[in-house]
């Protein structure tokens, strides 16, 4: 069984929430982001989603385009990432989820991505410009290697479409809090919570939701109607401000462990 | 068959690879274009503007002396140079505002490169009293400062893009970003045959009037069908406007003119189709590129409207299928060919155009006998005089 699936029966059973949060590889670069990885399991984190940055993240705000800049400027790719996955693999069992655009992973090839990541231990992929409609291949090669494909739904998804992407998802359902781009502006949890009814009609899969949550008090508000939840550009805007110094880690373990508890 | 397909696909290339959020408009987009083509009432109102406000149809000219000067060939120019804002650009915004409109969007937004389609947007805008936001990469502004000044005294905000490259791919990618933020209340007037479908499909459609009226005035001057068609290929919207009209018109050969800058071997070039390889960006799977981690490269060309790193994917299509093959020319043969048409003819081409001019001395070397040659005069070159007189006469 896929390491995500098996975090949500664990915390279905304890009756917890799933704290997920999001940090771009190679920012600042990736040895750092080999500790941090491990630094955010031991904070709580239930799922960690790791970015691959793309010369053109155009789902993503001003906080995750410039870090996905700077780890680009670092030489950082796929393969390393990967690589980088490999050698968590030999010390933590943390899920790890990729986010990456289509186009690193359409590149590197559908068949042959989803072998080297099911190789390396990565347990899910997350592609905010791959809805379920272009998807057939990936999800035929990601399903033959135990691969989860997560898909999003949007507060502009209508019904019809919520069942064919409940239908499609693995691992869980990525639901995008705000239209707009990530960390962009606040996500309201009341608006939310009747978005995720409506989800929860036609799936039980697990929900979670990102896009515009950065503090904990408003992690816990939006947990409470969610199966976890996703913070990245506040992460992503603590690392950069800390990137270089000793103090890094405690830092991002603290807010981390803020966030988790609340969501917990 | 026809392409797209019910998906938005050419073969292999197109589709709509864009975040969940925008989905839902894109398949109401698809819906309301369905209507609107097979309503006659939006079909006359198109019309109607099309006429009396760009200034169609445009001349199909014989170009006497360039093709005396070419010698093997006979060289037609169909003049979008001489529409309204000078370029065929207008004949796509003019459509999508009048669907804008039907889907009762106040608030238009549009990227732009070199200016041109901020400017057809702009314009088309100022006309039907809509709101309107150009993103625009901060390289191009300092490039191409009289569009920007052309763009605000129309009456629209030119938001300068400062992320990546600050050229036409970022100020893409802005765009998308703001559209997927005002998803309700906006909509992005897309520039070329790129984008998620159904765009690709919708902007070749209003673009086909170029070839639907070239190919009438030719069959009308010459009783045939002329042996070549030749545009230019940025994202290459009058190309398609050209080609399409003929696509079943086995025997007309189709050659599209990417921009090879400073060279095709040397990095600094705009050959999506020459050089790229299958790639997605912007919402659609076409031709790209790209280094060897799928990671965008920067293109190059002396014209800002064909420098962009990507290609409409049904011209991705087309060249996959061999119903249209692709050439490249440098940045210096484009500047010689527009002097060559200067002084033939006394038009002064866009430099995106003249690249397709440029082609014409290869085509001529390469036919048997003589031919005849229809070439998309996409614009006009007044925008360009500042590059002109750099190069020329510093």
């Amino acid at each position: 069984m896929n390491r995500i699936d098996q975090k949500f029966m664990a915390l279905r059973k304890a009756n917890k929430k799933a704290f997920i949060p999001y940090i771009t590889a190679g920012d600042p670069d990736l040895a750092v982001t080999e500790q941090l990885v491990l630094a955010l399991e031991k904070a709580g984190a239930d799922i960690i989603e790791l970015g691959v940055p793309f010369s053109d993240p155009m789902a993503d705000g001003p906080v995750i385009q410039a870090a996905s800049f700077r780890a680009l400027e670092k030489g950082t790719n796929l393969r390393q990432i990967l690589d980088l996955v490999g050698r968590i693999r030999r010390v933590s069992d943390v899920p790890i989820a990729l986010m990456s655009y289509y186009n690193p992973v359409f590149h590197f090839g559908d068949q042959a991505f989803a072998a080297a990541a099911s190789a390396a231990g990565v347990d899910g992929v997350i592609i905010p410009d791959l809805p379920v409609d272009e998807a057939d291949v990936l999800r035929r090669e990601a399903a033959a290697k135990g691969l989860a494909v997560i898909f999003f739904m949007a507060p502009t998804t209508p019904p019809a479409r919520m069942q064919a992407i409940a239908d499609a998802a693995t691992g869980f359902i990525y639901y995008v809090a705000v239209a707009g781009v990530t960390g962009a502006r606040r996500a309201e949890a009341s608006d939310i919570a009747q978005k995720l009814r409506q989800i929860k009609q036609v799936t039980d899969k697990p929900v979670c939701v990102g896009f515009g949550v950065s503090t904990p008090a408003q992690a816990q508000e939006i947990a409470r109607g969610a199966d976890g939840v996703i913070v990245g550009s506040a992460l992503v805007r603590l690392i950069h401000e800390h990137a270089g110094q000793a103090d890094l880690g405690a830092h991002v373990g603290n807010f981390a462990a803020a966030l988790a508890a609340a969501v917990h | 068959m026809n392409f797209p397909d019910k998906n938005g696909h050419y073969g292999q290339f197109g589709g709509r690879f864009v975040p969940e959020t925008l989905m839902a408009l894109l398949i109401d987009l698809e819906a309301e274009f369905k209507k609107a083509r097979k309503d006659p009432a939006f079909r006359k109102e198109f019309d109607f503007y099309l006429r009396t406000y760009a200034g169609r149809p445009t001349m199909l000219y014989a170009a006497e002396r360039l093709s005396r000067h070419l010698k093997t060939l006979k060289v037609y120019l169909k003049r979008e140079d001489l529409l309204h804002t000078g370029a065929h650009k207008v004949n796509n915004t003019l459509g999508q505002i009048l669907i804008a409109r039907r889907m009762g969007k106040k608030r238009i937004i549009a990227e732009t490169g070199a200016g041109q389609h901020g400017v057809a947007t702009a314009t088309v805008c100022a006309l039907f009293g809509l709101t309107c936001v150009i993103y625009m990469g901060a390289e191009d502004i300092k490039r191409q400062s009289l569009n920007v000044v052309r763009m605000r005294l129309l009456g629209a905000t030119v938001v300068p893009v400062e992320s990546g490259t600050k050229t036409l791919k970022d100020a893409m990618n802005e765009a998308i970003r703001d559209w997927v933020t005002n998803v309700s209340d906006t909509f992005y007037l897309i520039g070329t045959v790129a984008g998620p479908h159904p765009y690709p499909w919708m902007v070749r459609e209003f673009q086909s009037v170029i070839g639907h009226e070239a190919r009438r005035q030719f069959l009308s001057k010459e009783k045939r069908l002329p042996d070549y068609l030749v545009a230019c290929v940025g994202g290459g919207s009058n190309a398609m406007g050209l080609f399409h009209a003929f696509y079943k018109d086995a025997p007309v050969r189709m050659v599209g003119v990417e921009a090879a800058g400073h060279g095709i071997d040397t990095p600094f070039h705009a050959a999506a189709l020459g050089k790229g390889s299958p790639g997605v960006l912007h919402g659609c799977k076409s031709a790209l590129l790209q280094d060897d981690n799928g990671q965008v490269m920067p293109a190059h060309s002396i014209s800002a409207g064909l420098d962009y790193p990507g290609v409409g994917p049904e011209h991705a299509y087309y060249k996959e299928s061999g119903r249209a093959v692709y050439a490249a020319v440098t940045d210096n043969e484009a500047l010689d060919a527009a002097r060559l048409l200067a002084r033939t003819e006394g038009i002064i081409p866009a430099l995106e155009s003249a690249h397709a001019l440029a082609y014409l001395s290869t085509l001529a070397a390469k036919v048997k006998g003589k031919k005849s040659v229809i070439v998309c005069l996409s614009g006009r070159g007044d925008k360009d005089m500042g590059t002109i007189k750099d190069l020329l006469f510093p």
